[in-house]
């Protein structure tokens, strides 16, 4: 048995609800060998307590969630005018590109990200509904919500099927085959770091499998469009006109622009990263994870996911991703109901005996870099990993089914956008 | 004002404010500036009448982005009530407005209905609501013709009135036959106006449950002679609107106005399923009748607005199936759309993902 840190669940004969992993410390400890072994009445009564929650909070949602959502909008308003005024006064540069980054921090987190996931749109107002809403980043909102809410969220962490595990760039565990390419993990990851918008932006096209030859440039025609459009409104505003609007300070609000950019996105990859790789997060393979059931869906959610502490203030500018656990549960729940489920959820995992992956951010991240070095190495030793095997070929099959499926999607959702 | 308003209308603006839109800000600064969108302040309550479902008219100040409304057309009103908002469907009672313009509506309080009577009841002067533009054909053409027939039931004589209301402003010379019909004289709306109307408006108050005349060919012969060769205008009630269609059968004179849209179905047979994040909450047969009332009957809560197609609010994601239009007939097959399930019915089976319902 390797002592690998990746835990990584298998499905266990011979009940095939009988859901096994290497679970990663529950709280700092050393993970334990020991399988955690459900029997299908306690993932289904597990299944039922989230459920649970999920009906209570949905049945609470009102006036009050609706007030915050909208004083964070009016904060962000007030911080994006507060960044574009201060660059005319010179010595409070530093002060408007602080503002502007915090706009787009929230406008692409706290708004942008849940609003997309349709955790507003009970409120029925267009402007903070998933159907309609674009946020202040090169990616267009409808291409991220295909990938992100549709891909990422239904098959996190299955390995050949979630493309956000390396977003096809990086290799973050065994399961991914070993390449001399994989040497550069560590630039690799720096450089999306920095361009963290335009690596989200890309990432729909999915270049490595053009690369591979699994997909041609004439697929991602359907995408071009929009890419484009949405890339010239941004760079419009953010590197010609405002820069232009401040006259003689051209120069010195570019800079602050492109640097407000680069602000969120180190921050954005950073919380994004944390949630989804530090040490202990759980991969699957597509067996298990066949005809899932509700409840086991849950249970992939909560090992695919870590969450970070901290103050009120910190969660708020993650977009309450810091609880992603939460937010993996429950995509579509207000996310400024996470910090309130959290100690609930992580009693019911104490109660099952299942981890609870949390962590402060310098522990998480350093975890995460760990990772990002380690897997940049070949394996050191023969792994039993399903790093190629007949089930990973099928597998492959199987999701370029999905792709065109998806293509289809993005054509009608994005393209037509006609309502019958 | 009008230079700022161009200014805040402009490509450069809309650059700057990209992707959020400038209305994102302004209304911010001020609820009641906006460029784009149209909002309006609630500047007064009024109770119309007490009797059963109490009736009031608010009076609102829209934002400068109004475009004004034709005597007759609708408006599409959205409210928030508890963090949710709502949109229905209201006649404009007032005369015809411009750009700008104040305008009034009537509202009868529904007792179960949401919004009716949280406008009737709940509303204060200062409340902001959202409209659209007006729209709707049920109005009096240019120039209007000398002999007039209006009739109208309940809550429905408010787009008549605005109409009335528009002719007499601008001094209307011919005649005007109003025929009314309501409950008892304690449920009559604008009554004080009615009896004070000029002698060139004829009016007629029904009140069919306390012993008053039902509608009928005969009894519309005897109030407006030729009646079918009279430009007419209706609206009311479904039942009323039956009986006095079925009384024009073959004329093209009468244009009729529906608060409720008459049920329509397409053919029964199939299954709907319905699912809502993914999972499936409901299956039942296809009994033939929209997506909405098949999810409604099913215990489901969609959420709705106009009902009748125009304000997208149940707009729901087809993932399977054909559905058919109930409006126009036309029939929609692709698998993966999006439909407005109040004018949809299903042809077969079909799958559609509904939204979380606004409680
Ligand atoms: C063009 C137009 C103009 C209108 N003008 C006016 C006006 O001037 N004054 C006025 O008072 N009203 C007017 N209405 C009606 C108005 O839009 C609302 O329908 C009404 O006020 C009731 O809304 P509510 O939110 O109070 O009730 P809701 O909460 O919408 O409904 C109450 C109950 O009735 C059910 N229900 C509603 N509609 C249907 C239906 N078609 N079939 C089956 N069940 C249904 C709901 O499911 C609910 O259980 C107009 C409607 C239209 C389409
Ligand atoms: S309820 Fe208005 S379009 Fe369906």
């Amino acid at each position: 048995m390797t002592t690998s840190p990746v835990t990584s669940a298998r499905p266990a004969a011979p009940s095939r609800f009988t859901t096994r992993a290497r679970p990663p410390a529950p709280a700092r400890s050393t993970p334990p060998t020991r399988p955690v072994m459900l029997t299908a009445e306690q993932l289904a009564a597990f299944g039922a307590e989230l459920d649970a929650i999920r009906q209570r909070i949905i049945d609470d949602l009102g006036e009050k969630d609706a007030a915050y959502i909208r004083r964070v909008v009016r904060a962000q308003r007030a911080f994006e005018a507060a960044g574009r005024a201060l660059f005319y006064l010179p010595p409070a540069w530093p002060l408007a590109v602080a503002s502007l980054s915090v706009s787009k921090i929230l406008d692409n987190m706290e708004i942008g990200h849940n609003v997309l996931h349709g955790q507003y749109d009970w409120m029925g107002d267009p402007d903070l509904n998933s159907r309609g809403y674009e946020w202040d980043t090169v990616c267009p909102s409808g291409q991220w919500k295909y990938s992100h809410n549709y891909i990422h969220h239904t098959y996190t962490n299955i390995v050949g099927r979630d493309r956000d595990l390396g977003y096809g760039l990086l290799r973050m565990g065994e399961e991914q085959r070993w390449e001399p390419r994989c040497l550069g993990n560590p630039l690799y990851a720096f450089l999306l770091m920095l361009l963290f918008e335009w690596g989200v932006l890309l990432h729909d096209l999915e270049v490595d499998r053009i690369v591979t030859g699994e997909r041609t440039w004439a697929d991602t025609r359907p995408l071009h469009r929009g890419m484009l459009r949405k890339v010239r409104n941004q760079t419009l505003k953010d590197y010609v006109l405002f820069p232009l609007l401040t006259g003689p300070r051209l120069l010195p609000t570019l800079a602050g622009d492109a640097l407000a950019n680069l602000v969120r996105n180190v921050w954005a990859f950073t919380i994004i990263f944390c949630g989804h790789f530090p040490t202990g997060v759980a991969t699957f393979c597509e067996e298990e994870t066949r005809d899932e059931s509700r409840a086991h869906w849950y249970y992939r959610q909560l090992l695919g996911s870590a969450n970070i502490t901290g103050g009120r203030l910190f969660h708020v500018m993650t977009g309450n991703l810091s609880h992603q656990i939460e937010h993996h549960l429950f995509p579509d729940v207000p996310a400024r109901r996470y910090p309130e489920i959290a100690a609930e959820v992580r009693e019911i995992c104490r109660r099952y005996g299942l981890p609870y992956n949390t962590g402060r951010l310098s522990r998480q991240f350093f975890s995460v870099e760990k990772k990002i070095f380690r897997f940049a190495l070949p394996p050191a030793e023969k792994t039993t990993g399903p790093t190629r095997t007949a089930a990973a070929h099928r597998m492959a099959d199987r999701v370029r089914g999905i792709r065109r499926q998806r293509e289809k999607f993005v054509g009608t959702a994005t393209v037509s956008r006609r309502v019958v | 004002m009008t230079l700022v308003q161009a200014l805040l209308r402009s490509p450069v603006v809309a650059a700057l404010t990209s992707p959020h839109g400038v209305d994102r800000y302004l209304e911010l600064v001020n609820p009641m500036w906006a460029v784009n969108e149209i909002r309006a302040r609630v500047v007064r309550v009024e109770p119309e009448t007490h009797a059963g479902a109490p009736v009031a008219t608010l009076t609102l100040q829209p934002t400068g982005s109004w475009p004004g409304h034709l005597a007759g057309q609708y408006v599409q009103l959205g409210v928030e009530i508890d963090g949710v908002r709502h949109i229905r469907c209201f006649s404009v009672s007032s005369p015809a407005s411009g750009r700008g313009g104040r305008i009034t509506i009537t509202v009868r309080a529904n007792p179960d209905g949401v919004v009716s009577s949280y406008l009737v009841g709940r509303a204060r002067p200062g409340l902001v609501v959202h409209l659209s533009r007006a729209a709707g054909a049920f109005t009096v053409p240019e120039p209007p013709p000398r002999q007039l027939l209006f009739i109208s039931g309940g809550s429905g004589i408010t787009p008549v009135m605005s109409m009335v209301r528009t002719l007499l402003r601008r001094g209307y010379g011919g005649t005007i036959t109003f025929l009314h019909y309501s409950r008892s004289p304690a449920h009559q709306i604008f009554a004080g106006e009615l009896a004070a109307l000029p002698p060139n408006v004829h009016v007629h108050l029904v009140h069919p449950r306390q012993g008053g005349r039902r509608l009928t060919p005969a009894e519309l012969s005897r109030l407006m002679p030729g009646y079918r060769d009279v430009d007419t205008w209706a609206c009311g009630p479904a039942g009323l609107i039956e009986r006095i269609q079925d009384a024009y059968a073959g004329s093209d004179r009468l244009r009729v106005e529906y608060f409720r849209p008459p049920a329509v179905r397409g053919p029964a047979g199939g299954e709907v399923i319905f699912t809502r994040a993914g999972a499936t909450v409901a299956t039942v047969p296809n009994s033939g009748a929209t997506l909405l009332e098949q999810a409604e009957a099913a215990g489901l809560a969609p959420t709705f607005g106009c009902r009748m197609g125009i304000c997208l609010s149940c707009t729901s994601h087809k993932t399977e199936g054909v559905v058919r239009n109930v409006r126009t007939g036309e029939e929609s097959r692709q698998p993966d759309e999006d439909i407005r399930i109040c004018v949809s019915a299903p042809v077969g089976t079909c799958a559609v993902e509904i939204p979380v319902p606004s409680r």
